[in-house]
């Protein structure tokens, strides 16, 4: 294993966040603060709980979920697209690397990203509503999981895209709505019996409920369900990546 | 050190850059490759390197497939491409330390500093990429390539559009790679860079081989020698009796043009000479010169059209 290589590729990563911290970090966190403070201080004091929980606390694993996927998608594309979009890519194609070390380095980096917003906004969410984390080693577990696949996906994302736009439309129109509508700011239970059917084939239905197990044991689906999607989410992205790097798609002519 | 085989790329398109091309490089050689636009030198050097698949053919360097060996075949090339690609906004320490990584060596400041102080990088070094200027990129991206210590150094016209200075200073870094025993193959629009570095010749056109030649050899057999006679004044026309010299007239008749041949054993120079003399043509001055690589591969590209 070409272990030099991988830690060239993750320093590198990182070294952008941190170069870009207000975009990265302090943007994100900020947005998502503000959920806190409108949908959770503000109008949550003023709707009843869902399931026995405040709704200022009940949306916080939504939005932690919110703010991770659409950042692990976003850092990720980036990261591959532009030494695409720069030509940089050339050194990373005549480099001795695996797929498997190229999605280590870009993907760990992008994920390690993801983490890091998402313990923030968990610590700040801590300011405005209360919080109680009823499985805290399966918490860790959805995070991590929902981050690495997320960012799988957005590298994916970027070696596909042609284009700025392409980048920017799959997390902006499908991305985005489906958290949305995935139960971030209710619980699926609350709607009419024909939109509860149609939610279940959103896939972000099954993150944002396990999710939200772990914090207050309440769950849209059973938990076991929301792993066993999660992990073949990230296993899809796994071989979508080695076939990628295989065939050379988009990124060897 | 590299060896190709029967190599044929073909692209989505249908455009055939590389046409069942076979050739050898040898160990601690400097190997030009010459061809004009579009003749597949860019496509043949990103096979090897494997930026680009080949539709068929097999590559080896240093005796290891480029497909199933790639961790041993890339970890010993490094690569200067055409373009100049460069991370905007990293400094030139860090874009030469991600390079060394990359190709799977552990951190050697000792090395870098080497390699930037060889190309006059050194007091560029904590400055970020985007405020260099085209030759500074120029040479960040030859200490990238450096940076991990090659044994096959690919340069895809190196100095197509940078200053004499650090063309020079390349010439002096490509010295001293093949006192190192580095392999080089270069690609260049500049026939002068071929003349003086590389050991040998290729010459590429329409996606085919058409010469690979010691560049001595290939000056040697091809190469023509000239003798020009400067004339006092204009001359009306050549005497029929020197029509066997197959003299040139200049277009202001002061000039006399014999084209010989230097492998010969006679050039006819001294019969010349002597015919001129009974003829009662004399001349002011004279000059020899020799065919450049340049005239050479004009003449090759030429033929192949």
């Amino acid at each position: 294993m070409n272990v030099h290589a991988v830690k060239a590729i993750y320093r590198y990563e990182m070294a952008r966040m941190f170069r870009t911290v207000v975009q990265s970090i302090v943007a994100p966190v900020l947005s998502t603060s503000l959920y806190f403070v409108i949908f959770g201080a503000a109008i949550g004091s003023r709707i009843t709980e869902i399931d026995g929980v405040s709704y200022g606390s009940f949306i916080v694993p939504g939005l932690i979920m919110l703010s991770i996927m659409t950042e692990s998608i976003s850092n990720s594309s980036f990261a591959i697209y532009f030494p695409k979009f720069t030509g940089t890519i050339f050194e990373l194609l005549s480099a001795p690397v695996s797929y498997g070390e190229v999605m280590l380095g870009y993907v760990g980096a992008a994920a390690s990203k993801s983490v890091i917003i998402g313990t923030i906004i968990l610590l700040t969410a801590n300011f405005f509503v209360d919080i109680e984390i009823a499985h805290p080693l399966i918490m860790v577990a959805f995070l991590l999981l929902t981050c690495v696949s997320f960012c799988l996906f957005g590298f994916i994302l970027g070696i596909w895209a042609t284009g700025w736009e392409k980048l920017t439309i799959v997390p902006t129109l499908i991305i985005m709505p489906l958290t949305f509508l995935g139960g971030t700011f209710y619980s699926i239970s609350m709607l009419p019996p024909i939109w509860q059917t149609i939610s279940l084939f959103n896939p972000v239905v099954y993150l944002i409920s396990g999710f939200r197990w772990s914090f207050y044991e309440n769950a849209d689906v059973s938990v076991a369900l929301s792993l066993g999607i999660t992990i073949g989410f990230l296993v899809t992205c796994v071989l979508v990546v080695r076939w990628i790097f295989k065939t050379g798609y988009r990124l060897r002519s | 050190m590299i060896w190709i085989d029967g190599l044929t790329k073909t692209y989505a398109g249908g455009f055939r850059a590389l046409n069942n091309v076979s050739l050898e490089i040898n160990r601690g050689e400097i190997f030009a490759l010459l061809g004009p636009n579009g003749a597949g030198k860019t496509t043949l050097i990103n096979v090897v390197c494997g930026i680009v698949n080949a539709t068929a053919g097999k590559v080896e360097v240093d005796g290891h497939d480029i497909v199933s060996d790639y961790r041993l075949t890339r970890a010993k090339i490094g690569l200067v491409p055409q373009e100049m690609p460069t991370e905007s906004f990293e400094t030139v320490w860090n874009t030469c330390q991600f390079s060394r990584g990359l190709f799977g060596k552990p951190a050697s400041p000792d090395h870098l500093e080497k390699v930037l102080k060889s190309l006059s990088l050194w007091d560029r070094k904590d400055t970020i990429s985007m405020e260099l200027s085209g030759g500074m990129k120029r040479r960040v991206l030859i200490a990238k390539a450096l940076a991990h210590e090659p044994e096959v150094l690919f340069l895809d016209e190196p100095t197509a559009g940078v200053d004499v200075e650090l063309r020079q200073d390349m010439w002096n870094v490509v010295a001293a790679l093949r006192e190192e025993g580095v392999t080089v193959i270069l690609t260049t629009h500049y026939i002068e860079e071929a003349e003086q570095l590389a050991d040998r010749v290729g010459v590429i056109n329409h996606g085919e081989i058409i010469l690979v030649e010691e560049k001595e050899k290939l000056m040697r057999d091809l190469g023509k020698k000239q003798l020009v006679l400067n004339l006092p004044t204009p001359l009306a026309e050549v005497p029929p009796q020197l029509a066997s010299y197959q003299l040139e007239l200049s277009d202001d008749r002061l000039d006399l043009t014999y084209t010989y041949d230097t492998k010969r054993e006679r050039t006819g120079i001294t019969a010349l000479l002597g015919e001129l003399n009974a003829a009662g043509i004399h001349f002011t001055d004279l000059q020899t010169s020799q065919s450049s690589l340049e005239d050479i591969f004009v003449d090759l590209v030429n033929r192949g059209r």
